[in-house]
């Protein structure tokens, strides 16, 4: 008989999700002595056993292809040494896509998200980045400031630990920073060509630890961020915020928790969270008395779109039709050089962190000449790095042969490479939106998103400009360009898509108030990207950082007040 | 690490390590490298589980001729190439097919340019073969399923030779050592000032 377990218990905060978003409330609130419980789709992460951290590739017979060479066929999931964070297919949890729609939608079932894996780049918005309706004419403006948003930034950076210097370009606001690690050999060149064309190069903004931080230590220069990190030297939810949140005795963590939907009684609040537990395939619902819905842009607008009622027929916290609207993602454009000057460069351990240590903020922002809004920064990939699957197959191309002169073709090339990719804002057009396919559930049971993406003719010239201006850095270099994508990357597969519970003053053009509260349901909040009015060139983590701690105290203050 | 030390005994060291809670994830690491060393020893020379004895011999001489030893290092069979293709063959049909259709045509195609078959050639006769089918400019339908099984091969036994502790030291990869502090030897920075469009400094 199908019976759906209530428990008795009502928490002062459910939040929903475990990643940026997710984990910075939870430590905000613990910490400010609220009681909390933490819903994640996946299972416990356990550093020690998930992550291959230090791994060489021949410790596994199938040296990281899988044991079927699923790599050779495009069938393997995420890298194998990679932290084991998420998918881009998940079995029985299937979305759709209109016809014409190429959009990929890259989804984490495990305690911290995506923080696992992700670059750890850690950029503010510029003060511009709020006001885009203001500045261009597109778009629509966020409804707070940066300088409202500022503290935060500072309480993140300060919390998480974040690489930089200060620099004072607008395009790119200064932070609380530890010092940066120097230069590799090939960011040293990109510097020179930069210098050269008028493009500043700096070092970049890293949430690495350079200097011990909250008990955590410095960066031992692996190289292999993306594989989670066993000293928890760099920032993620699980590790940084969750763990020492569990310690505090205020956080219930759920495992394994679905959620299906949210329960609204007949005032139009939320008291209850509905979710499947997938270890025994059943209903359970928690209580609660305020929701932070923190489950990843687009699943969060999932979790409201299936919460229909009479009282809310278009979804939960929806009378103005914007949840599902408005999604973006990161505009994405890369090509690899050769560097002749680095041919048979003395070899040395260029590890450093996992990723750049130098990057290219965009320099153009007060431009007027340029044929496309908006703007892009580059990330520098490089170095000697840890040899792996996949690696040679462009000196294979390029070489075909075999033999002697194959291998020293190889020797001589390997560390003679500089990879640069353009990050670029999107606009929000009307046709990139996403929406609950009527006709397929997932294996719980619950309604799938549908995707409707389109770039626009501005992101599309933006990408023509990433590539004039990557080929003239390259050749600057006295490189060449050996290797570009065909164009603009596929919808979603920056994995910054978001936008699609956005905020705004007002209720008829937005879901949320400026503080991430729902207008329709007062003890409703989001706490991930999706309440972000725009999407600038700048990575979106560290901002869910800065606003999930806002809207953590302003939660925290109403619940103390009793006004929520 | 000595063969004779138990899995159970490893374990054991690293339970009393995570107790005394200070080495947990090094102990971790510890066994599994230690126990996937000693199952590789307990094995003794490889045995292909897919390929049959004459598909065996010939992929591996494929491979030598691809990555060959030489004075500056070993080559893809120290580094385990074989091993590694029959490995993913006995796990993967679409690839199976593909190294034994690719070695049979290989075969027909030298018992008919020389009368014998591949393993057995002269080492002039292999090369003569595999200098067609290494390149794309050869192209034709004649030599179509050879180009495109030689693309693979190469591939994978590239993939295999620089996974290898070998084909990692042949290229001087020098990371995955924990360091407390970042640095870019001078040497090397001149080095690529001196050759670039920049200068030395």
């Amino acid at each position: 008989m199908f019976q759906i377990q209530r428990a008795p218990k009502v928490y002062d905060v459910v939040v929903i999700g475990s990643g940026a978003g997710g984990g910075t409330v939870a430590h905000v609130l613990t910490r400010l002595g609220v009681e909390v419980a933490l819903l994640e789709a996946g299972p416990m992460l356990d550093p020690a056993r998930d992550y291959k951290e230090h791994m060489w590739p021949y410790e596994v017979d199938h040296r990281g292809a899988g044991e079927g060479g699923e790599w050779y066929f495009g069938r393997q999931q995420w890298g194998y040494f990679n932290a084991p964070n998420g998918y881009w297919e998940i079995e029985g949890e299937p979305y759709t896509t209109a016809p014409d729609t190429r959009f990929r939608w890259f989804r984490s079932r495990i305690l911290g998200g995506r923080t696992n894996h992700y670059g750890r780049i850690s950029l503010r918005f510029a003060d511009y980045d709020f006001k885009p309706y203001t500045t261009d004419g597109l778009g629509t403006d966020w409804p707070i400031r940066y300088e409202e948003l500022a503290p935060y930034y500072d309480k993140a950076e300060a919390f998480i630990g974040v690489t930089g210097t200060r620099e004072g370009i607008r395009s790119a606001p200064d932070g609380v920073f530890q010092p940066p690690p120097p230069p590799r050999v090939h960011e040293i060149l990109v510097k020179k060509a930069c210098d050269k064309l008028g493009i500043p190069c700096i070092p970049s903004r890293m949430a690495i630890l350079t200097r011990p931080l909250n008990n955590r230590v410095a960066c031992h220069y692996c190289g292999q961020c993306g594989r989670g990190c066993v000293t928890a030297s760099n920032y993620s939810s699980s590790q940084v915020q969750i763990f020492p949140a569990l310690k505090t005795g205020k956080l219930t963590l759920i495992t394994e928790a679905m959620v299906r939907e949210l329960i609204p009684n007949a005032e139009g609040r939320v008291t209850a969270v509905s979710y499947i537990d997938k270890r025994t395939r059943s209903e359970r619902q928690i209580r609660c008395r305020t929701v932070v819905l923190a489950a990843s842009a687009c699943e969060s607008a999932r979790i409201l779109l299936n919460s229909k009622s009479p009282r809310f027929p278009n979804g939960l916290a929806n009378s103005s039709g914007v949840v599902g609207r408005f999604l973006t993602d990161t505009v994405g454009f890369s090509l690899t050089g050769y560097i002749p000057a680095l041919e048979n460069l003395p070899r040395h351990d260029a590890d450093g962190f996992g990723g750049m240590h130098m990057y290219i903020p965009w320099w153009l922002w007060d431009k007027k000449n340029k044929d496309f809004p908006r703007g892009y920064h580059i990330e520098i990939g490089g170095g000697f790095p840890m040899p792996a699957i996949g690696m040679f197959h462009g000196a294979c191309q390029r070489h075909e042969g075999y033999g002697r002169r194959l291998k020293e073709a190889i020797r001589r090339e390997y560390g003679a490479f500089v990879h640069l990719a353009g990050r670029g804002e999107m606009i929000p057009n009307e046709y990139s939106y996403c929406e609950i396919d009527p006709n397929v559930v997932d294996r719980w049971g619950i309604p799938v998103l549908r995707f409707h993406f389109r770039w626009s003719e501005h992101e599309l010239k933006m990408v023509r400009h990433m590539r004039e201006t990557f080929t003239e850095i390259i050749e600057t270099m006295g490189g060449k360009v050996v290797r570009a994508d065909p164009g603009i990357s596929v919808g979603g597969t920056i994995i910054h898509e978001l936008g699609t519970i956005r905020m705004g003053d007002d209720p008829r053009t937005s879901a949320l108030n400026r503080y991430c509260q729902a207008h329709d349901v007062k003890n409703l909040f989001v706490a991930d990207a999706a309440p972000f009015v725009s999407n600038p060139e700048k990575n979106p983590t560290l901002t869910i950082n800065a606003l999930a701690w806002r809207t953590a105290e302003y939660l925290a203050e109403a619940l103390r007040r009793g006004d929520v | 690490m000595s063969e004779n030390v138990s899995r159970r005994q490893l374990l054991y060291e690293a339970a009393a390590a995570t107790l005394s809670g200070t080495l947990g994830v090094q102990a971790a690491q510890h066994v599994h490298r230690a126990v996937t060393q000693q199952r590789r020893a307990a094995r003794g020379p490889y045995k292909p589980r897919y390929f049959n004895p004459h598909e065996w011999r010939t992929l591996a001489r494929l491979t030598d001729l691809i990555i060959p030893a030489d004075e500056h290092s070993p080559g893809a069979l120290a580094a385990g190439a074989p091993e590694f293709i029959d490995l993913l063959c006995r796990h993967n049909v679409e690839l199976a097919a593909m190294y034994t259709g690719g070695l049979a045509w290989l075969d027909r195609e030298m018992e008919r340019r020389y009368g014998k078959n591949f393993v057995d050639a002269a080492p002039e006769q292999q090369t003569a073969l595999l200098d067609l089918i290494a390149y794309r400019k050869n192209d034709s339908p004649e030599l179509a399923p050879g180009i495109r099984f030689f693309d693979w091969l190469r591939k994978m036994t590239v993939d295999a030779y620089y996974t290898s502790k070998v084909g990692i030291a042949d290229l001087g990869y020098q990371g995955n050592v924990g360091m407390t502090e970042f640095n870019v030897p001078e040497e090397a920075i001149q080095y690529a000032l001196r050759r670039s469009p920049f200068g030395g400094e």
